[in-house]
């Protein structure tokens, strides 16, 4: 499968995007406006809390393409952070303290030539590591079948997308194969001492919807994960993170092809919860873009929406000046609201 | 009157029945709620049993909701269709089970 943007699809061009999911294909599908449901939980403007989490998307390349891939990432890919603006991370990471968590993400982190390096240089300046995973990358070249190994030696925390504990709906949602490969690589892991409560490496895995709905409830998902990966595959692991799909990108396209654009968005709005907005992630985490801008989150990142403030580019990075900022919202936001909400750390209720 | 006896959208307003009667209403929604919760069963299992009787029922208000409910909490499409199995034979099976009056019928007046 090619990306979007291979494909000339118009979903690949951010601004089609955002006007889809702010008026519905046909120009005129109105929900209520995420900026009305804030206001009305007083959280409006949307200002950040402290910033804690750095995350860097460090290239859009990617062994799979997902259907549900909210960064239209793939094989055909090639926009890729250089050491350049890696270093301008680095550089901001030792003069704000307060960012004491870093989390790498792509496409597949791994695939960028100097991601080792990188890791190396953050653990040096004694920040915790968090390494987006997609677990096929470790079985898909001789090249990457040490990286179990290298995660331990540096102590990184391991996030990994499992959609489901079955082949089915794994396969379904992230390409042919990729449930037996996830399986062998999640074995790999535990062999090295991942996902073991007395070793302290962190092995969190990620559940995403494998359709037009919204997870279910993660204190029940986990717990029948952890039984049907221990029972069938005698695999362990620290927490599931229930994340819900986003309206962008290719699960956009997925929902307008499938004819479940409006339903989709009719929950999300419906399920809206305050007590998730006020948690939502924007609120203590940066997003850095593979060629250095600075976004409120990964979604905003990929609806190319920059910060709302001067310090829009890694090499402007003024915390006083993102923290007084206001966060963009739009209607997307919803997906991070409902329910039990969402985020890069799954539900936040 | 709508033109149809079963109207979709009329399942997000199942709430609104507690309008004409609040007391037996809330009261059964509160049970309804209970009922469903993980407990000796878990809300997935439950999930389940509530397609499989939705079917034998032939609600088509249940059936759109767990067909939903019980996808979204994993259990596959063969998982689903066995589950309504289950209501058909027992339907079926119910039919079929009065065979055995009829028979006994048949046996006490045939010569």
């Amino acid at each position: 499968m090619k990306s979007l943007k291979a494909q000339n699809n118009i979903l690949a061009d951010a601004h089609e995007q955002i006007e889809i999911i702010e008026h519905g294909i046909s120009g005129d599908f109105a929900l209520v406006p995420f900026q009305e449901k804030l206001q009305q939980s007083a959280l409006y403007p949307l200002k950040p809390a402290q910033l804690e989490i750095f995350q860097v998307n460090i290239g859009k390349m990617c062994n799979q393409t997902c259907r549900h891939c909210h960064v239209d990432a793939g094989p055909d890919r090639k926009e890729i952070m250089t050491t350049q603006t890696m270093q301008q991370c680095l550089n901001v990471l030792k003069d704000n303290p307060q960012l004491i968590t870093v989390d790498l993400t792509g496409g597949a982190p791994e695939m960028n030539p100097n991601f080792r390096w990188f890791v190396e240089e953050i653990k040096k300046l004694n920040r915790h590591v968090i390494v987006r995973c997609n677990l096929t990358i470790i079985l898909a070249n001789k090249k990457y079948s040490d990286l179990p190994q290298f995660y331990k030696q540096h102590n990184i925390g391991v996030v990994s997308s499992l959609p489901f504990y079955t082949q089915d709906r794994t396969d379904r949602q992230r390409g042919s194969g990729v449930f037996e490969d996830s399986i062998k690589a999640l074995q790999m892991l535990n062999e090295v001492g991942y996902g073991n409560e007395s070793t302290g490496l962190i092995l969190n895995l990620v559940y995403n919807p494998a359709g037009a709905f919204l997870p279910s409830s993660q204190q029940s998902l986990e717990k029948e994960y952890k039984q049907a990966l221990m029972q069938r595959y005698g695999i362990t692991f620290n927490n599931l993170f229930t994340i819900t799909n986003m309206p962008i990108s290719r699960y956009l396209d997925y929902l307008l092809t499938s004819g479940n654009y409006e339903t989709y968005m009719e929950k999300l709005v419906n399920a809206y919860n305050p007590v998730a907005a006020a948690n939502v992630m924007c609120r203590n985490t940066i997003s850095i873009g593979w060629d250095g801008y600075l976004y409120d989150c990964d979604f905003n990142q990929m609806l190319e929406l920059k910060v709302n403030c001067n310090s829009r580019h890694i090499s402007d990075f003024n915390s006083e000046d993102l923290n007084k900022r206001e966060i963009i919202i739009g209607q997307h936001c919803y997906g991070c609201t409902a329910g039990a909400g969402s985020s890069c750390g799954g539900a936040v209720v | 009157m709508s033109e149809h006896y079963y109207n979709s959208k009329d399942l997000a307003k199942f709430g609104n029945v507690a309008d004409f009667q609040k007391e037996l209403g809330e009261k059964f929604f509160s049970y309804y709620g209970e009922v469903f919760k993980d407990s000796a069963l878990t809300a997935r299992e439950k999930s389940l049993i509530a397609l499989a009787v939705s079917h034998a029922v032939q609600c088509p208000y249940c059936i759109d909701a767990y067909s939903s409910d019980a996808f979204e909490k994993g259990w596959s499409e063969g998982q689903m269709m066995e589950a309504v199995h289950v209501a058909c034979a027992i339907r079926g099976g119910a039919s079929l089970v009065h065979g055995v009056q009829m028979m006994n019928k048949v046996k006490e007046i045939a010569m």
